[in-house]
């Protein structure tokens, strides 16, 4: 079954084909089946792969399909990886893109780019399966790239609306700066190792010095940045949710904005020998976490909620992998994927039965309410998607963010732990805020819209049930017990043991297994007042929910009256889109604008200057002598026309002409090689 | 015993005739046809360095330099029969469109 | 003996080429074009190149000269015999040709530190030779390349359709 790993990006490619070029005119309303079939037909072959991994003998596997780029020592193979990270990788991205891809026939049905839109999600498929697959780092660079495009594209689907146009540019232009730093990367490891395949630069990985490894560790760490939305490169995942809901919940949740979660764990011989950048991710992650999950305290978009929400989780997952617990971070990426996908789709569900509501008030959480009777099914599940991201055991979230927090305080990142107990505290409180404003409470629906009301169709229910078992049973099963669950001993050959460099990581985690497997030691009491801890938080700001949007609804806006500056922080996003207009976007328009005006002011200047020249001091031998009037005039005019005839030929249209400039070209170049 | 450098100069002599053959004639056909005549010669020297390295690369890519020989003169004959519909001669410096 | 047919086939090729290059007819240099393309085969027989010589032959001679001549037989060539061959650059276009002639030759005039002559391993004409060891590199290591140059065949193809098609339609 391994050696058909091929298969997988096959099927998507080929939906792609069948949508893209007969789309608009075949396959028009069955394109959404033909694009789901592809899906499923990948997801079965990444089962039975996954199956053969899991219960067979696991390892690692190569499967080589030709040689790409060969010139020189420098060659690159279009070749497949199979091993422990990629099987669960290919498992999240496959699965939930398939339930994605499930729900959006529901979703989409109707909308005049409806073969378009499976087409663009078939490619982001295929894009995000190289990326996941590729055996070097080019190949997934190529999956990099694509599922940017793909972004850009299912961002900008509904092009009509200027808003979504710009959204989409924006996520492109920040992930292109990401990409830079993703590239340059790239050239430092070539640079090094002589070699871009996993297996070649991570043999070669121990003997980096620290100061190559550190900085290959930060360049590909600004492409995470930019792919996973943390900061400063965050900024453009809020403006995603301008896309089709689907589109955020398969990319802006569980599968693209987790690649650069992805690429660092892959990377994770290198960052071992480099862990200055892990310091460097670690803060990122945890400052990113915290500031993210403040900011989605008082949105009231309900997609902006879960944005920001993902950010955090995101930042969670950069926590685990810079304290060098890379398999916490897989595991998490698991369970996000889950949970967050769940809760995404359930918000498009409250989405589209709102649809005959005004638009502006569709995604506005000021005027729901008390949907639950009439959306049980969304409802329950987001329910269980809410516990499980609050970190309720025995729901999944509690596995893999319990295991984060306890990472960071048993290898000594204090403050980290802090910055991320806090955030865990607020996300339990705005998911619960936003469940209570959708669901409880008094109707403030628009009141043509109520009657509209319905629970979606089952293309849609479905894959929301099926998300919500995960989110129970995706924890436990996996991460049972914690730091010694079935994930650590799987991941555990596709990653670098602990960090080399004072991080302890690898025994942060002996500590915590045996504190929780005897409870003894002198370790073993901390880590069990940890997890009391954090069911307490995350019970604790269910609570503070409830208590605030149920029990007495006047507390929020009192409390935004006597913090207004706090909340108009909050509220604003911190200014960070305002900032970076005055700090980058105003300085590069002033510069082109100076620019401008050198060229329309000295250039033009210059130009009008010599004509006004020649016209004053032509009238001064005008006025001086006649006779040089008549000469001077028919000179310039005669050396005009001679240098017009001149440089006529330059231009003169004939492509021999141009041919011959050519030839003269190689003429000079061999001269300057016979006479250097 | 034939050496490299005799390849090498055949071909130089073979692109050089076939690049004056493009930069004087006017007639298109002629001039795709020496443009034939300098991806050979490029073909020539592609077997020399072959030979003399007893490494199959070198004509591995003289094939793919066929291949593009074959698709530029489809192409290219595919311009001058559509060009031909509205001139009765083809020269090409009475084509002078890209002047702007 | 081996340097007696190069230097026979060699000219060969730059007489005819010479020749192709200032023929008022085109068919007459479509002709003369076969003939340094057999030309070429021999030097590439010469080489140990056995496959491609054939290639050669076959497509080039026989398959893109067709098509050179079918193109020739579309179009109206009498017209263009009588009227001015040359373009008006052609004194500067010859003499920067001789001028880079000279130049080349200087070149390679001076030598160049190549690596020992290496030859191939098989005998010209037995098997396994050329034609196996040709394939099993453009079919292993230029696998991906030879794609896509089937890619660029087709997009030529199409191109030539839509650019020769008298009418298109909107």
């Amino acid at each position: 079954m391994i050696e058909l790993a091929w298969l997988i990006p096959l099927f998507p490619a080929l939906g792609v084909v069948i949508n893209g070029f007969f789309g608009t005119r075949y396959t028009r309303d069955n394109a959404g089946h033909i694009a789901s079939l592809m899906a499923g037909l990948s997801f079965l072959v990444v089962l039975g792969i996954a199956s053969e991994m899991i219960f067979g003998s696991g390892g690692t596997h190569t499967i080589h399909l030709w040689d790409w780029i060969s010139a020189g020592k420098f060659s690159v193979s279009i070749a497949f990886l199979i091993d422990p990270l990629s099987t669960i990788m290919l498992l999240v991205v496959s699965g939930v893109g398939f339930l994605v891809h499930v729900y959006s026939v529901g979703y989409l049905q109707g909308d005049p780019g409806y073969p378009r839109f499976f087409t663009y999600l078939n490619l982001f498929m295929l894009s995000m399966f190289l990326l996941v697959l590729g055996d070097n780092y080019l190949l997934m660079f190529v999956g990099w790239e694509g599922v940017g495009l793909c972004s850009y594209l299912l961002i900008g689907f509904w092009y009509e609306k200027k808003s979504a146009s710009d959204a989409g540019k924006k996520a492109f232009i920040v992930n292109r700066i990401g990409d830079a730093g993703f590239l340059l990367g790239m050239f430092m490891i070539w640079i090094l190792t002589d070699s871009l395949t996993y297996s070649e630069v991570f043999q070669a990985a121990p003997n980096m010095t620290a100061a190559g490894a550190t900085a290959i560790g930060l360049l590909l760490f600004i492409g995470a940045a930019g792919k996973s939305a943390q900061i400063p490169l965050y900024v453009w995942l809020p403006d995603a949710m301008e896309g089709p809901t689907p589109v955020s919940a398969l990319i802006h949740a569980a599968t693209m904005v987790t690649a650069g979660v992805y690429m660092v764990a892959r990377t994770s011989p290198i960052y071992a020998m480099g862990p200055g950048a892990l310091e460097v991710i670690a803060i990122v992650g945890a400052v990113t976490a915290f500031f993210a999950a403040s900011i989605g305290l008082v949105q009231n978009d309900i997609k902006r909620v879960l944005a920001y929400s993902t950010v955090s989780q995101l930042g969670f997952m950069f926590i685990a992998l810079g304290v060098g617990a890379y398999a916490t971070a897989i595991f998490h990426l698991m369970t996000h994927a889950f949970f967050k996908g769940l809760m995404f789709l359930g918000s498009g569900s409250v989405i589209h039965s709102l649809h005959h509501a005004p638009v502006e008030q569709q995604q506005d959480m000021r005027y729901m309410g008390g949907l639950k009777s009439k959306l049980p099914i969304t409802y329950w599940t987001f329910v269980i998607g809410a516990l499980a991201i609050a970190g309720i055991p025995p729901l999944a979230g509690f596995w893999s963010k319990d295991e984060i927090l306890a990472n960071a305080f048993f290898t000594g990142h204090y403050f980290i732990w802090g910055l991320g107990t806090a955030a865990a505290f607020m996300t339990a409180f705005y998911m619960f805020r936003l469940i209570f404003m959708t669901f409880h409470g008094e109707m403030r629906v628009d009141h043509h819209a109520r009657e509209y009301i319905h629970e979606s169709p089952y293309s849609m229910t479905v894959p929301l049930i099926i998300l919500a078992v995960l989110s129970v049973v995706g924890g436990i099963i996996p991460g049972f017990p914690l730091e010694g669950g079935w994930i650590h001993s799987f991941l555990a050959p596709s990653l670098a043991k602990g960090g080399a460099g004072g991080h302890a990581a690898s025994e942060a985690v002996q500590f915590v297994r045996v504190a929780v497997e005897s409870g003894g030691g002198h370790e073993g009491p901390t880590a069990i007042i940890l997890i009391i801890l954090a069911i307490a938080i995350a019970v604790g700001g269910i609570a503070l929910a409830w208590f605030m949007y149920m029990r007495n609804p006047a507390v929020p806006d009192d409390l935004a009256s006597r913090f207004p500056g706090l909340h108009r922080l909050l509220l604003n996003k911190y200014y960070i889109d305002e900032i970076y207009e005055a700090c980058i976007i105003k300085p590069i328009y002033r510069l082109m604008n100076s620019l401008w005006s050198f060229d329309a002011n000295v250039v033009d200047g210059a130009v009008n200057g010599a004509s006004l020249v020649t016209l004053v001091s032509s009238r001064f031998s005008g006025i001086f002598d006649l006779k040089t009037v008549d000469g001077a005039v028919n000179g310039i005019a005669s050396m005009t026309k001679f240098f017009s005839q001149v440089f006529k030929f330059i231009q003169s249209g004939m492509v021999q002409n141009y041919l011959f400039v050519m030839l003269l070209g190689i003429f000079m170049m061999l001269s300057a090689y016979l006479f250097r | 015993m034939v050496s490299l450098t005799h390849y090498l100069a055949l071909g130089a002599i073979v692109f050089v005739i076939g690049a004056a053959g493009v930069l004087m004639r006017r007639n298109a056909i002629i001039i795709l046809m020496s443009i034939e005549l300098m991806l050979n010669s490029v073909n020539i020297t592609l077997v020399g360095f072959s030979r003399q390295w007893g490494d199959m690369t070198g004509q591995v890519f003289a094939i793919f330099i066929i291949t593009v020989a074959a698709a530029e003169a489809a192409v290219g004959l595919a311009i001058l029969v559509s060009l031909n519909r509205d001139r009765t001669a083809l020269n090409v410096d009475e084509v002078n469109l890209l002047k702007w | 003996m081996e340097l007696l047919f190069f230097y026979m086939f060699s000219a060969g090729i730059i007489g005819a080429s010479l020749l192709m290059v200032t023929r008022a007819n085109v068919i007459h240099a479509a002709l003369l074009l076969v003939l340094t393309f057999f030309f070429m085969s021999g030097i590439f027989i010469l080489a140990g190149a056995e496959f491609l010589a054939v290639v050669q032959v076959l497509l080039y001679a026989g398959g893109i000269m067709v098509l050179y001549l079918f193109s020739i037989m579309l179009m109206n060539v009498e017209v263009s015999v009588r009227l001015r061959q040359y373009h008006r650059q052609s004194f500067f276009a010859v003499a920067a040709s001789l001028i880079l002639i000279f130049e080349v030759w200087t070149v390679l005039g001076r030598g160049g530190s190549y690596p020992a002559f290496k030859g191939f391993s098989w005998q010209l004409g037995a098997t396994p030779g050329n034609v196996e060891a040709l394939g099993s590199v453009l079919y292993t290591k230029y696998l991906f390349p030879f794609e896509v140059a089937s890619i660029l065949l087709l997009a030529a193809m199409i191109g030539a359709i839509v650019l020769a098609k008298r009418t298109i339609d909107r």
